[in-house]
């Protein structure tokens, strides 16, 4: 590392009104690095983001550009600059070519000055060489997989000579494959002398893709070190501050009664053919890649869609096709996988969103007793350690992983009898996650029966008693606590033989 | 702050200012026998915008509403015409409302067309529908006993029937709309259907039952407008759909869906009563007054951006941090 670095923060400080979301922050970005940005939901690592992608200007401290200081005027000026984002989920035009989205604004001419359709496609399927990967420059945006769509940004970034890449976040919605393609990219890119910003909750990604790591916690630097040498412990000690209790904590349980039963679900198109059981006290696992079939599957049992043919049972009872009400009144609760649109309504406050299940047990004569729905709200906020400041705030005002907790408050007060969570723990901080991997373990002792969708395999490993796997909407495997391993779960996934 | 920039609060100002400034330059403002004139003449839009409150609140509208008037209207006139009992004719005309609803409805719901669309077909729809009943003769000549249900005051009071009809209606839905539990799916709808549809509350059918009610109290008011002015023809309350959408927007209901209060559509309501009737005394054309009902729209739709757009620098001079972490904030401030 000799020579400046690409990219560098020196002594930066932003404040947003009384909150000092960076305090005296240093970060430095060498050529051909990977460096992770480490810290919990509200360390301030979005801020830092914004920071290298011209969006904010630091109050004080330097932003340098190959050691000279630089003021960016905006997102288009650190975009001149060499510096990328790419965020979680990528916005492309869904009607335009893939070589149309890289080429925006940009496209070859012609020397008659009209779109030289073929050169630009030539162009865009270089850049894919150059990234190791096979996408068809002429198919459209739309129908992408977020993991190509993600490589159709990377594409675009280097179109346009970007040196530092800066990756918000970019595995959270990727599956297993998919996250090693992603990988295998950003090491070619290295190797060709980028500079790689690399932010994730997933511990295993840092050690495995980063050199070196930048830890933030509550908006100050806390170190910058090779990843080398590191362990798990170290860098959630330096994140959190303090010790952390184990992540799953799941407790052996014996099974109760058969509280969920589904047999022979299909929805044609998604899921063909799977049948399940979900006892009391259990947390069954439903693991396999992004795609195939597990949230369609929760979404039908639950009744947000209709399946086409096949049966659920909750305790004994039939449940009928498509109704969520009917659902929730047998005892079932689904925690959606997108809090933002499904789980929550941002708008409105925490006591609200926490009321909108009960709706008929707050009813006093026609009204709805205010009380009542605060006490609800108040129970449940305690009992899951929610860090709110009013229950009369708007839910968007809380961090991710509280508002999972918003959530996952909302259907406990429901008393369900079985609990199915869709990626409940995607985006939200180490010190949450423990929080609810210890909460479904409780809730799994006192009998209720869990369904947990999951693309985190050391989550998946480490709480479920059984695991599920699907791959292309047809369950491939079921494997106890006992043999499930990263490679038994995964090669079922992939749909190699198990 | 914000109790200051709440903008029902502002309407609930506003509406003391156009009064006192009514009162101040037209001598015949003020007075109880043009008050009473100026609630009776707004008796049909205030009765709409009761239900489209509710409509916009879960983030759809209904545009038709004026051609249900007016084909209510026709209806009366010609079953009139055609020698059936009063008593008859009311509540056959209100069900006929009823259905034009469940059209609506079903089209949004079961289809999943957007509102605007199919209810813009519809108001050509069931305008024609009009014309078609009652062409274009006017009918008069209602027996005295049923105007005067549309004209007289309450006894003792300048409060006309309609209109204390209206303040029956308003409490109603003003419970219904803030302390029961459809109130508060109509919200979470308005703000986030996906959401409230996960959350077990059945979208569907909420909205068809507010298309259905839409339909119905147009209807309702396409009688009482015909027996107000002792007149039924196919081109009654022609385009008060829009002082009806005026009127909730000026109330601080949020085109969206998900915000608004019944109090602050009350406001508008009167509001938009008070100018017209203020304008009508000043001889100011009906051009004129087409001119700021559409104003005032634009202006109820553009002030609550501004205000929005205006907040994050207020409240950034605020120095309350509650438990708010860093990044949290910064969704604050756009």
């Amino acid at each position: 590392m000799s020579g400046p670095p690409t990219l560098a923060l020196a002594n930066v400080s932003k404040s947003f009104g009384a909150v000092r979301a960076l305090r005296d922050v240093s970060l430095e970005l060498f050529p051909g690095e990977a460096h992770a940005l480490a810290g919990e939901n509200g360390a301030g690592k979005s801020t830092l983001v914004k920071t290298l992608a011209g969006v904010h200007r630091p109050d004080s401290g330097q932003v340098l550009l190959g050691g000279e200081p630089v003021t960016f005027a905006g997102p288009a000026d650190a975009q001149q600059a060499g510096v990328a984002v790419i965020y979680q989920e990528p916005t492309l035009f869904p009607d335009l070519s893939v070589a149309e989205n890289i080429f925006m604004g940009r496209q070859p001419r012609t020397s008659l000055g009209r779109i030289d359709r073929k050169a630009m496609h030539a162009q865009a399927r270089r850049l894919f060489e150059r990234l190791g990967v096979t996408l068809d420059p002429e198919q459209p945006a739309r129908g992408l997989s977020i993991a190509d769509q993600q490589l159709v940004e990377i594409a675009k970034a280097i179109s346009r000579d970007a040196r530092v890449l800066v990756m918000d976040e970019p595995t959270a919605a990727l599956s297993g494959n998919e996250v090693a393609r992603l990988f295998s990219v950003v090491e070619a890119l290295r190797e060709q002398g980028c500079a790689i910003l690399f932010i994730s909750h997933r511990l295993d990604e840092i050690f495995s893709l980063c050199q070196r790591v930048t830890t933030l916690r509550d908006g100050a630097w806390i170190a910058s070190e090779p990843v080398e040498g590191l362990t798990h412990d170290d860098l959630i000690r330096r994140m959190v501050g303090r010790d952390l209790d184990a992540l799953y904590p799941k407790q052996d349980t014996t099974a109760g009664e058969v509280a969920l039963q589904v047999e022979r679900l299909t929805r044609e198109g998604y899921f063909t053919d799977v049948s399940f059981q979900v006892r009391r006290g259990e947390i069954v696992a439903l693991a396999g890649l992004v795609g195939a079939g597990r949230s369609e599957v929760a979404r039908a049992v639950f009744g947000i869609d209709r399946w086409d043919a096949g049966s659920v049972t909750v305790a004994g009872r039939p449940l009928p096709a498509g109704s969520p009400t009917a659902a929730m009144g047998a005892g079932l609760a689904l925690v959606p996988e997108d809090r933002r649109q499904q789980g929550l309504v941002m708008e409105l406050s925490i006591e609200r969103n926490i009321g909108l299940t009960g709706l008929r047990s707050l009813r006093r004569g026609v009204t709805i007793s205010r009380a009542a729905e605060r006490d609800r709200a108040r129970d449940w906020a305690l009992r899951l350690q929610l860090k709110f400041g009013r229950l009369s705030d708007g839910v968007g005002v809380l961090s991710g992983g509280n508002q999972q907790k918003v959530v996952l408050a909302k259907w406990l007060a429901t008393e369900p009898s079985v609990l199915i969570v869709d990626e409940p723990t995607r985006g939200i901080d180490v010190g949450t996650k423990a929080e609810v991997h210890r909460l479904l373990s409780e809730l799994a002792g006192q009998g209720i029966a869990v369904l947990m969708i999951s693309s985190d395999l050391p989550e998946v490993l480490g709480m479920a008693d059984r695991v599920l796997v699907m791959h292309e909407g047809r369950l491939t495997a079921e494997i106890s606590r006992a043999e499930a391993t990263e490679e038994s779960v995964m090669s079922a996934a992939t749909g190699r033989a198990a | 702050m914000a109790k200051v920039l709440r903008w029902d609060v502002m309407v609930g100002v506003l509406l003391v200012a156009v009064f006192a400034g009514g009162s101040f330059t037209s001598p015949g403002f003020a007075t109880i026998g043009n008050l009473s004139f100026a609630l009776g003449d707004l008796g049909e839009i205030a009765l709409i915008a009761l239900t489209m409150t509710m409509l916009v609140v879960a983030a759809e509208v209904d545009l038709s509403v004026a051609s249900v008037l007016g084909l209510s209207s026709a209806l009366v006139g010609a079953l009139w015409d055609g020698g059936m009992a009063i008593e008859t004719i009311i509540p056959l005309v209100v069900l006929v409302g009823a259905l034009c609803g469940l059209v609506n409805g079903l089209l949004v719901t079961k289809l999943g067309l957007p509102s605007l669309a199919v209810t813009i077909g519809t108001l050509a729809l069931y305008r024609g529908l009009a014309y078609v009943v009652l062409g274009d003769k006017a009918v008069a000549q209602f027996p005295r006993e049923f105007t005067a249900l549309a004209v007289d005051d309450v006894p003792g009071t300048f409060i006309p029937y309609p209109v204390a009809l209206f303040v029956l209606l308003a409490v109603v839905v003003a419970i219904v709309l803030h302390a029961t539990g459809f109130g508060r799916s109509l919200f979470a709808i308005g703000a986030q259907e996906q959401a409230a549809f996960f959350a077990g509350i059945r979208v569907k059918r909420i909205k068809l039952l507010l298309f259905v009610l839409s339909g119905t109290v147009a209807a309702f008011a396409g009688v009482v407008f015909t027996l107000r002015y002792g007149s039924a023809r196919a081109d009654n309350g022609m385009g008060i759909e829009l002082a009806v959408i005026a009127a909730v927007l000026l109330g601080g209901v949020d085109f969206d869906g998900g915000k608004g209060t019944l109090g602050g559509v009350i406001a508008g309501v009167l509001l938009i009563g008070l100018l017209r009737n203020l304008l009508m005394l000043n001889d100011v054309s009906t051009e004129i007054q087409s001119i700021v009902t559409g104003l005032l729209l634009i202006i109820s739709v553009l002030t609550p951006r501004l205000i929005t757009a205006l907040k994050p620098a207020l409240s950034r001079r605020r120095t309350s941090t509650d438990q708010v972490g860093p990044e949290s904030a910064l969704k604050g401030s756009p």
